[in-house]
């Protein structure tokens, strides 16, 4: 019955991801105490120096970093499984109801760079197969490889700087809006860092496409469908891109799991209180806490979108349901 | 059945494209530019948005040492004394003070009608308390030891405190103005200051949102003169092109750089430009118990060998003042009374030749990378010109945190410094300086001299009798080249046109936020 529960493939990808969600705790609090510095010289900086001995120890109690390494830890693994992500001696909130603020925004900065690129990418592939070696296939190869080398914080900043001097076009200068509170705001806040993200993320969806694409309409398959006299534009979406969607799929996965953490040069290009501006500044003043918890529950949620990636096989290729 | 998926499809993506371009076309900014010309009228209506690239890191003010904190901290809270534009110790929660003849009792007579946010009083029991809270290691103020003169506070009536001191200290007016000396209420904690702020100060605590925006609104009952502004936001913008952004587009109406590049970026016939001499200088700082360096004339063959004119042109492009030790207008150094105030190669073999390492010296040098913009450069500029006095600087470019942990472990030969400074010699340097000094271990260098010198200038309350006294300071810190103060920088203020009433500081207090107002 055992045997049987871990040869399935869902059971036995939850426990690996347990373990890589441990693998990501070690790490994560080892490598934060070998960065030089703590809380207290993150937070008075060289006047720390001046600090006598007493009032050294006294800070040390009331950042915790007086316990010793081993107690640091599992009391910290303790009070996760406890629902206690820790508290932000900094902002004097939990890290789960920072991470409630946080996470949202970031979500929806993911989705809205997936809708995007996958709107630029899937055609711009389809596009370049359509006739490999042709000037289309060199204008798609052409933006794909621009995408792939401009870096996210130059177009970033080119946009807000030109678009504000010229235009006086930026909705990011206002406090951040949540989508509940000002949809309208914050869609147009969304729209530049989503855009910039997306035309990095394109490239390499309008790549893997462009491959897949290559790839499947080699197949007999195909051949046989046309000899069947199926339409182009049907044998173009049903059979070639349906067929190809697997590592279309796989690579999206991978993005939207990147943008979880990744966002974090975007988020402070344009003001986005994200998830990864909460780790950017727990690493800047060592809150230890924020930083640890934070990076778990983005491990954990790539774990998530892993997962659900693998389910989407499943539902895409019958071949796999077939395993 | 397929067509119509197909157009419901299409439909889709129709509607879908059609929301991006209405975003990205139909819509206006958030906030329209304000291009309004300055008038002198203001609105009381109005909150003063503040572009700041990161939020206070602590709202508890005997704790703040961040930029930031201590700026938000500036506005709500009082201090017993105060600095004026010209950093002239003025009255502030105390309205007068009286020292006696022997300079051992220090009385000061508060203000009165002055209420906290919360509607309590402020009387001499909240002073009493917070002076002998600061005192307390437990408490770990920062600025505890600026009172080690203080033996004890006594408090005879309401309005009155009295500071007995072991020995007189002419810089303790000085040092009771800094925000890290606010008066807090007897009743309040740490605990619950760190949540909701409640000071004295021109304004009160609203709200803070972490990573987002700090908010204070006016206080009505605020003891000086009426402030114009409704409020304040501290809106945070972590990447100051995009502050520079948010200003251009009327989202911000102020900002604090320090790096003159953005700060011409930011200049426009709607953004006006304040430049503003800092007390903090840039230094090369000798660690003279170690090494080579505890030779004189090593340190002194370093000093002659640096054009520092050339580290502020190369670094900085030229926006500073080359300087001495002492950068408080009142006391300020003459950086040409120094051994060598030009570059002089001569000179400084010549000290090298009378050294123990008269064939040249390898240095470890520390240099934090980020926490400001000139460091590396600075380091890069020093190299090359001791290099062509034998003197080798071997760079070690560290993250803030490491270099920290290196600096206050005094685990360096010499360090490329931005260091703070105070209006007041003493409190800036006797730390330093003094061989008791909570800071000498950096220092890396005291003597007797100074520690005499350093006595002599806090047992002496006449400004014209001090001055003598620190002239004196300055120059045996420089005929000793205990560190190698290259220059001092400048901060820009922008403001948009429709900003009046603010007033920088020299040492970037925002203290005048309370006379700002927007026409």
């Amino acid at each position: 019955m055992l045997r049987r529960l871990l040869a399935n493939p869902i059971v036995s990808r939850l426990i690996s991801s347990v373990g890589t969600l441990a693998g990501v705790a070690v790490v994560v609090f080892i490598m934060l105490r070998a960065i030089p510095g703590n809380q207290i010289t993150a937070s008075y900086g060289i006047e720390a120096a001046a600090l006598t001995d007493e009032q050294r120890a006294a800070l040390l109690s009331y950042y915790g970093l007086d316990k010793p390494l081993g107690v640091q830890f599992f009391s910290w693994i303790g009070n996760i499984f406890r629902g206690n992500l820790g508290v932000s001696a900094r902002a004097h909130q939990s890290v789960a109801s920072l991470t409630a603020q946080s996470l949202p925004v970031t979500l929806e900065l993911a989705i809205w760079t997936i809708i995007l690129s996958l709107a630029i990418g899937v055609p711009l592939g389809m596009l370049s197969a359509s006739k490999p070696d042709s000037p289309r296939d060199a204008v798609g190869q052409a933006v794909g490889l621009a995408g792939l080398s401009i870096p996210a914080f130059l177009l970033g900043t080119a946009l807000v700087t030109v678009l504000s001097k010229y235009l006086g076009f930026n909705p990011n200068g206002a406090g951040y809006a949540y989508f509940t509170k000002n949809p309208l705001l914050n869609m147009q806040q969304m729209l530049l860092p989503s855009l910039v993200l997306a035309f990095g993320i394109a490239a390499p969806i309008m790549r893997t496409t462009r491959t897949a694409i290559l790839e499947v309409r080699s197949q007999d398959f195909i051949r046989t469908a046309k000899a069947k006299g199926i339409s182009t534009r049907r044998l173009q979406i049903r059979h070639v891109l349906g067929n190809a969607l697997v590592p279309i799929v796989t690579m999206t996965g991978l993005q939207f799991g990147y943008l979880l953490g990744g966002a974090v040069v975007v988020e402070q290009i344009f003001s986005l209180p994200g998830i990864g501006r909460q780790v950017l500044v727990g690493i800047q003043q060592k809150e230890y806490a924020v930083v640890q918890s934070t990076v778990l529950l983005i491990a954990l949620g790539f774990v998530i979108v892993n997962l659900l990636t693998d389910l989407a096989y499943r539902r895409i290729d019958p071949r796999v349901r077939a395993q | 059945m397929v067509a119509r998926k197909r157009t419901s499809r299409g439909i889709a993506l129709a509607a879908f494209l059609s929301a991006i371009a209405l975003i990205a076309t139909g819509c206006t900014p958030a906030t329209t530019p304000e291009t309004t010309p300055p008038t002198q009228t203001a609105d009381t209506n109005k909150t003063l948005v503040i572009g700041v690239t990161s939020e206070a890191d602590t709202l508890f003010p005997w704790k703040a040492t961040q930029f930031q904190a201590v700026n938000v901290m500036q506005t709500m809270y009082g201090t017993l004394t105060e600095f004026d534009q010209n950093l002239a110790v003025v009255p502030g929660l105390a309205q007068s003070w009286d020292v006696s003849d022997d300079g051992l009792t220090v009385t000061m007579h508060l203000r009165q009608g002055v209420k906290f946010h919360d509607g309590s009083t402020f009387d001499s029991t909240d002073a009493k308390f917070s002076l002998d809270a600061i005192k307390n290691p437990d408490t770990a103020a920062v600025a505890a030891a600026s009172l080690a003169s203080v033996d004890s506070v006594d408090a005879p009536d309401a309005n009155t405190i009295v500071l007995h001191l072991s020995s007189p200290d002419a810089g303790l007016l000085a040092n009771l103005a800094v925000i890290n000396m606010a008066m807090l209420s007897s009743d309040d904690t740490e605990a619950s200051l760190s949540v909701t702020p409640n000071g004295t100060g021109p304004f009160q605590f609203v709200s803070s949102v972490p990573n987002q925006s700090l908010t204070l609104k006016r206080n009505d009952s605020y003891w000086g003169d009426p402030v114009p502004l409704a409020g304040v936001e501290f809106r945070v913008i972590p990447d100051e092109t995009s502050i520079v952004a948010a200003m251009q587009s009327g989202n911000v109406q102020m900002a604090v750089f320090d790096d003159p590049l953005v700060a011409q970026t930011a200049a426009s016939s709607t953004i006006s430009i304040a430049k503003t001499a800092l007390l903090s200088y840039h230094v090369l700082q000798l660690n003279a118990r170690k090494g080579p360096l505890q030779d004189v004339n090593v340190r002194l063959a370093i000093q002659c060998a640096i054009d520092r004119q050339q580290v502020l042109d190369t670094a900085a492009m030229g926006e500073g003042e080359v300087t001495g030790p002492i950068t408080s207008p009142a006391y300020r150094s003459d950086p040409s009374s120094r051994p060598c105030p030009t570059r002089d190669l001569t000179k400084a073999a010549d000290y090298l030749s009378k050294s123990a390492y008269p064939s040249g010296v390898t240095l470890d040098t520390i240099v934090s990378q980020g926490e400001y913009a000139t460091s590396v450069n600075e380091a890069q500029n020093l190299k090359a010109q001791l290099a062509d006095a034998n003197i080798t600087l071997n760079l070690e470019i560290l993250e803030s945190g490491a270099y920290v942990d290196r600096w206050m472990a005094g685990d360096f030969d010499a360090a490329v410094a931005l260091n703070g400074g105070r209006p007041d010699p003493d409190g800036m340097y006797s730390r330093y300086f003094t061989s008791t000094g909570n800071l000498n271990m950096v220092a890396g260098y005291s003597s007797d001299t100074l520690d005499a010198l350093f006595a002599q200038g806090r047992q002496t309350s006449d400004p014209a009798k001090r001055g003598p006294i620190y002239t004196q300071i300055s120059n045996e810190l420089e005929n000793q080249a205990a560190w190698i103060w290259l220059f001092t920088g400048y901060t820009y203020t922008a403001t948009s046109s429709n900003v009046q009433g603010f007033i920088p500081m020299a040492n970037q207090s925002m203290q005048y936020l309370r006379s700002t107002q927007i026409s």
